[in-house]
């Protein structure tokens, strides 16, 4: 029993310190790639941002909808409903914009990169670009790792804004909270730092998703088992990084 | 050809929404300037007590607000807090006898500088103070008070 717990703490941080090699890895090839192969990282962005707009914008619209229900019915016990804007916009930029964008876009995007990655592997064209010299960590990997990067901050504050026109809509179309209070109590709540903390929050999930995606299926056991267990492992251990991560900031922005 | 094109416009769509959003937030949600004027003036109150007052909290008369609380230093001669007053110069007509008072707008509201006019002739300017003040009311006395007196009510009865 000790043995086994010895090989998995050992296994652990093997595999932790080969992430960060692998990290390193993807940074060096980085700018060569956004200099010379442009296109490959916009047709990500493409892939994993804009293609996730459906999901994210219905989402965002839902979860700021019954932000604002319910912070309306239960501010209403203390006659404070023109504070609904302020509570739901707080809620949405400093925290779940970032984190149920995070979370989505590893059910969404992280799913499909580790899978077509594995893929790529199983089936040898991995190995076959590398027989034509064509190195496939810069051809196949930083491109799906950098539109990673670029997408999910963007996605982000898509959610928020769309969480906020579905707060907006609950709360003054249909409850009845007045309008310029709705807007003005978030106008004073909300400062600059807030929106500063939900776009580092989202740039560092943003990192952690697409590294955890690309990860996960470059290193998939080659077989269809293997490249399906390392689809799940993204969306696992993308949601436990990102939560833990989430506290940290949040920890250290206040 | 005709789907690369496809791609760049929706990647570019995509882009621009998203950077839309972000002005959008950064604009939008924060700032709460509803009090904005290129010239003012500074006056002066003194209190007891400010409370929870913060500095850019509004200086209201009638309920409009005129001005902002830009600054609250403590005095450690006289040993109350100096409120700087931040005026829009258009209202260079209020009395020098006018009175400060901090309120709380609501029960649970932020609390502001509320300005009652007073019969002066002579008008505030730049540097003159407030003399008439009237301190926060903190809410935990007001309840201390209350339970004090509510208690010796009871003796006498």
């Amino acid at each position: 029993m000790f043995r086994d717990l010895y090989y998995n703490v050992f296994e652990f941080v093997r595999t932790f310190g080969a992430l960060q090699l692998f990290f390193l890895r993807l940074l060096a090839h980085s700018p060569t790639v956004i200099w010379r192969r442009f296109g490959l990282v916009t047709a990500q962005v493409h892939n994993t941002g804009a293609l996730s707009l459906v999901i994210i914008i219905i989402c965002g619209f839902f979860v700021g909808a019954v932000l604002g229900l319910q912070g309306f019915s239960n501010l209403a016990r203390f006659n404070a409903e023109d504070s609904v804007g302020a509570v739901t916009a707080l809620a949405l930029v400093k925290e779940l914009g970032p984190v149920i964008t995070a979370l989505l876009f590893a059910g969404r995007a992280g799913t499909a990169l580790s899978s077509e990655i594995g893929l790529m592997k199983a089936t040898d064209q991995l190995s076959a670009m590398e027989m034509m010299a064509v190195n496939p960590i810069r051809r196949v990997v930083v491109p799906r790792f950098l539109g990673g990067v670029v997408a999910m901050p963007l996605l982000a504050a898509i959610f928020s804004m769309v969480g906020l026109l579905g707060s907006h809509l609950v709360c003054v179309s249909l409850l009845g909270v007045d309008v310029g209070s709705f807007w003005q109590q978030m106008q004073l709540s909300v400062e600059i730092a807030d929106i500063n903390e939900g776009i580092v929050k989202s740039v560092v999930f943003g990192i952690a998703a697409s590294l955890i995606a690309v990860w996960e299926g470059y290193n998939a056991i080659p077989t269809a088992e293997g490249v399906g267990r390392a689809t799940t492992r993204t969306v696992v251990i993308t949601a436990i990084v990102v939560l833990i991560f989430d506290f940290m900031i949040t920890a250290v922005a206040i | 050809m005709q789907q690369t094109r496809t791609v760049e416009l929706g990647t570019g769509l995509f882009a621009l929404l998203g950077m839309g959003a972000l002005f959008f937030l950064t604009t939008q949600t924060t700032g709460g300037e509803d009090f904005s004027a290129d010239k003012t003036f500074k006056v002066t109150a003194r209190f007891d007590n400010v409370g929870s007052l913060r500095p850019r909290a509004p200086v209201s008369m009638s309920g409009v607000t005129i001005g902002r609380v830009t600054r609250i230093d403590f005095d450690p001669v006289a040993l109350d807090a100096v409120v700087t007053l931040d005026i829009d110069a258009r209202y260079d007509q209020l009395p020098e006898d006018s009175d400060a008072s901090i309120l709380t707008a609501g029960l649970l509201g932020s609390q502001y500088v509320g300005l009652q006019a007073g019969g002066s002739e002579f008008y505030l300017e730049e540097g003159s103070e407030i003399m008439l003040t009237q301190s926060a009311i903190v809410l935990e006395s007001l309840i201390g008070k209350f339970l004090v007196r509510g208690g010796s009510d009871d003796s006498s009865d």
